[in-house]
């Protein structure tokens, strides 16, 4: 039975409202139990089988100045789905370097394998101003990458750790629902 | 955290900025754009002496911008008086009503990031009765001032947004497939009172006009009375 810890990344209040309750809604119509916690509140991520990071707005990097508060990733063994920001953390975790890298709006990306449910041409909703270019240096395959060089869906080779650059919660919501079942 | 409220009037705008002032914001401008295209994706106020009375009844300085509404210089238009926003009332970011559309949401975001300001959709990914039912529980006064989409017509102008209304519109909604909250455009809707409001508003007289059956506006002729 999964439990889920939805963890906001947002230094706004509000921005929760846009960012996290839409992965929220998205376990509430699965049935999924969940709980949701800022980032710096996370206390024990063990008792949860799954965690989902959730993105926060272009604005808002304050999370690179605190990432100690995800030490706790190094040794959680349960699945991680790192959503935009929530996908720095993870590379940031392990060794990453963070770039400039604007997209916003729809984009279309191509999965080459089976990515919770998406394959082949699809179209994503991405909002974010940096990116990640040394995954592979850092122990991570590149499962979708993008026309320009940027990658779009990257999984820990050593864990179930997961990260997308766009946003599933706006585009794509089964993909959570997938990752999460 | 002072912020400009992007404001055409309706519903969604306004209750964006109801949540921004409940999450202790400061609603320090409102911005309006009037389109002269009909048919623009970005923009849907629908009159300035309207939002000019809203304005007057909240209490709060709005800005206006008239654009042609061509493709690309209504976003032109945006940005300079966003712009002009954060210069004169020093905002740090923006709200919108968006709740569906990435095409305003995501052009929004293009000018905000540029002049390094923040983004707050509110309602971003809400389901849409939910939206009405919180307009409900908090007292909001909207009514439908205009009809877009079969099978509405005439006779849905004016009508409050409560309970009778969702009950029938959702009907409509599985039938006809329209969007409740009028998200693809079937409504538009209009506030006349809400907990923001300092000072009431008194509707002196409406006119309605139409293109085709489906296809109608209610005019509205609104003052400000002092409260009593």
């Amino acid at each position: 039975m999964s439990k889920v810890l939805v963890v906001s990344l947002c230094n706004e209040k509000m921005h929760d409202l846009e960012f996290v309750l839409p992965v929220v809604d998205v376990l509430k119509k699965g049935d999924i139990e969940f709980e949701m916690k800022y980032y710096k509140d996370i206390i024990n991520a063990e008792k949860y089988s799954h965690v989902i990071i959730a993105g926060t707005s272009l604005q808002d990097d304050s999370f690179i100045d605190n990432i100690d508060y995800f030490s706790w990733l190094k040794s959680y063994n349960g699945k991680v789905l790192g959503i935009c920001a929530g996908m720095q953390v993870l590379g940031l975790m392990f060794g990453g370097i963070i770039n400039e890298g604007e997209e916003i709006g729809y984009y279309f990306e191509e999965f080459n394998l089976d990515f919770f449910g998406l394959n082949g041409k699809q179209e994503v909703y991405h909002l974010h101003n940096n990116c990640i270019y040394n995954w592979e240096d850092i122990g991570f395959d590149i499962l979708c990458l993008g026309k320009n060089g940027i990658g779009q869906a990257v999984k820990y080779r050593e864990k179930e750790f997961y990260g997308v650059l766009f946003h599933p919660e706006v585009r794509n919501k089964n993909m959570i629902e997938k990752f999460v079942k | 955290m002072k912020l400009g409220l992007l404001f055409s009037g309706g519903k969604d705008s306004m209750l964006a900025g109801f949540i921004a002032d409940k999450y202790g914001h400061d609603l320090s401008c409102l911005i309006s754009i009037l389109s002269e295209n009909k048919n623009s994706f970005m923009f849907h106020t629908p009159s300035v002496s309207n939002v000019e009375v809203q304005a007057e009844a909240l209490e709060v300085p709005i800005l206006i911008k008239k654009t042609k509404g061509e493709k690309e210089i209504e976003l032109d238009d945006l940005k300079n008086i966003i712009n002009r926003a954060k210069s004169e009332y020093g905002i740090k970011g923006i709200i919108t009503g968006a709740v569906l559309s990435v095409y305003q949401a995501s052009r929004i975001q293009r000018i905000c990031n540029e002049l390094e300001l923040e983004v707050f959709n509110p309602l971003w990914q809400k389901n849409q009765e939910e939206i009405l039912k919180e307009l409900i529980d908090n007292n909001f006064d909207v009514r439908v001032v205009g009809v877009f989409a079969y099978p509405l017509t005439k006779i849905w102008l004016g009508r409050p947004v409560d309970k009778n209304y969702i009950d029938e519109v959702k009907k409509l909604s599985e039938k006809f497939g329209i969007s409740i909250a009028g998200e693809g455009g079937e409504f538009e809707s209009f506030v006349l009172d809400c907990p923001l409001f300092k000072k009431k508003i008194k509707m002196i007289e409406f006119e309605d006009s139409c293109d085709g059956e489906n296809s109608c506006r209610r005019e509205l002729k609104l003052r400000v009375i002092e409260n009593e």
